[in-house]
């Protein structure tokens, strides 16, 4: 039996079930709270179940349309499909779309329902500003998001939190259409709307710790595919070093798009610690660190 | 790809399918006899080289190896999109060969724990008029496709050539079913 050199990452395992146990949990409480609701608990379940259906459902088009982004086909950008050709047939998985958006903040995100209905778009300053080796490690980083289907993890995962989120607002309402008199649904409602906001803050921090799994998750995905993780960790070197000093304000026009990008879509410096509680992605040291790992493990004979 | 691998965000590279590259010399017999097209000899193993000391090691091994035999010696090229080639050559011509030669190449790599690395092996062919033909095998999907560039043309391909190979070798090779996949390698070593 051929030995091979691309184990999976016990400790990232590890953390994301955490992770989704703790997100489960969210589930759990939340429904309790549903009950404690009463009727219009169904109402409120089946409008964010809609909306986060069909964010999911047209993630693709959603996120091409916010970031402006336009497909382009094999004979208008040869060489970017060249790369993410050769890297779907060492994947071993379908081509996604491809397509640029025209913006000079360096990033590239993915996103797509399934792999089949997935698309990839690199900015024009990220085509601008890296070299070959540099965007094949960006590609192959979105490819992984693809293939380890982020978009429905994350949607899934996010759905405690939009209910949450509603919840709170359907709480506030119900409490000052009623009858004030009636003390016992007054509290009951206060008591809906204090475990909601629970809910939704911790919540939104177990979906930022997630989506900074999955990145390291994609990174490490990168790195194995194309054989060149210190190519990626120049990548992003630059893209981050940059990306400070940009406004990026369109990709920041959707959360589900934040979520798959390249680099964090947060303009401003990182002084504060708990911020990174609340990052999407994981701070560049970090990355850096796990890319370096895997070039040492490369390495080995 | 598991349920719980998209669920940890984690994927197992694909492996490589080497048993096919057999078939190739048979198919090449048909592809003469049918199109006119002969083989040169040549063979080609693509693949994306990882950094560092140990994949380097190996791939001077693999080359010690098959220079060994005495034939002419296989040659080393790096294509624009940062893939290595080997090729291997054959005087006299000889199919047969070349395959074993590719396919000791996909061995050393997959046993040394490099597989998911590699890309295509390539055999190529040319027809009357010096048209260039490739028979290209994708190891992970495990099939075979066509590649025939049109000559002096830039980035074209000859797709009407493609097609009747692929149907004349439908029985005998699995032939890649998703045209999407029959990705262009221009610039190959060996073609």
């Amino acid at each position: 039996m051929a030995r091979t050199r691309y184990g999976t990452d016990r400790g990232l395992t590890a953390r994301m079930f955490g992770t989704l146990f703790g997100l489960g949990l969210m589930y759990v409480l939340l429904a309790a709270v549903l009950y404690a609701f009463g009727f219009s608990a169904i109402f409120i379940l089946g409008i964010s179940a809609a909306l986060l259906f069909g964010q999911w459902w047209f993630s693709d088009s959603l996120s091409m349309k916010a970031m402006r982004a336009v497909e382009v086909t094999p004979e208008q950008a040869p060489q970017l499909h060249a790369v993410v050709d050769r890297l779907c047939a060492m994947a071993d998985m379908p081509k996604p779309r491809v397509g640029i958006a025209d913006s000079d903040a360096p990033n590239a995100f993915a996103t797509g329902r399934s792999p089949n209905r997935s698309v990839v778009v690199v900015t024009t300053g990220l085509l601008r500003r890296l070299n070959r080796d540099e965007l094949e490690g960006v590609l192959a980083h979105e490819l992984s998001h693809v293939a380890h289907r982020d978009v429905t993890v994350m949607t899934v995962a996010s759905f405690t939190a939009i209910l949450a989120g509603f919840m709170v607002r359907s709480a506030m309402w119900g409490s000052m259409m009623r009858d004030r008199r009636d003390q016992n649904t007054a509290l009951i409602f206060i008591a809906v709307m204090v475990v909601s906001v629970i809910v939704y803050f911790v919540s939104y921090l177990l979906i930022n710790a997630l989506s900074r799994y999955r990145e390291l998750g994609a990174d490490r995905g990168a790195a194995l595919l194309t054989g060149q993780p210190t190519a990626l960790a120049s990548a992003l070197t630059k893209i981050s070093g940059d990306m400070a000093t940009i406004p990026t304000r369109d990709i920041r026009q959707m959360e589900a798009v934040s979520a798959f990008a390249f680099a964090p879509a947060v303009a401003g410096k990182r002084e504060f610690t708990l911020e990174q509680w609340f990052s999407t992605h994981p701070p560049l040291e970090k990355r850096l660190a796990q890319l370096a790992k895997i070039a040492g493990e490369l390495g080995q004979r | 790809m598991g349920f719980l691998d998209a669920v940890f965000g984690r994927r197992k590279p694909a492996r490589p399918n080497l048993d096919s590259l057999f078939g190739i010399p048979s198919a090449a017999i048909t592809v003469q006899a049918a199109l006119d097209f002969v083989p040169t000899g040549r063979a080609a193993v693509a693949f994306r080289a990882p950094e560092g000391r140990a994949f380097a090691d190996i791939e001077n091994e693999v080359r010690a190896l098959l220079d060994a035999d005495g034939g002419p010696p296989v040659e080393l090229a790096e294509d624009s999109l940062g893939f290595d080639w080997i090729v291997v050559r054959t005087d006299p011509i000889d199919v047969a060969t070349a395959v074993t030669d590719a396919h000791a190449v996909n061995t050393s790599l997959v046993e040394s724990g490099f597989g998911p690395q590699l890309l295509c092996s390539l055999v190529s062919f040319r027809g009357p008029d010096d048209r260039p033909l490739a028979l290209i095998y994708l190891y992970k999907a495990g099939t075979f496709y066509p590649f025939a560039p049109v000559p002096g043309e830039r980035e074209q391909r000859d797709n009407v050539l493609e097609l009747q190979v692929r149907d004349l070798l439908h029985g005998e090779l699995p032939m890649e079913k998703d045209l999407a996949r029959w990705f262009a390698v221009w610039d190959a070593p060996g073609l």
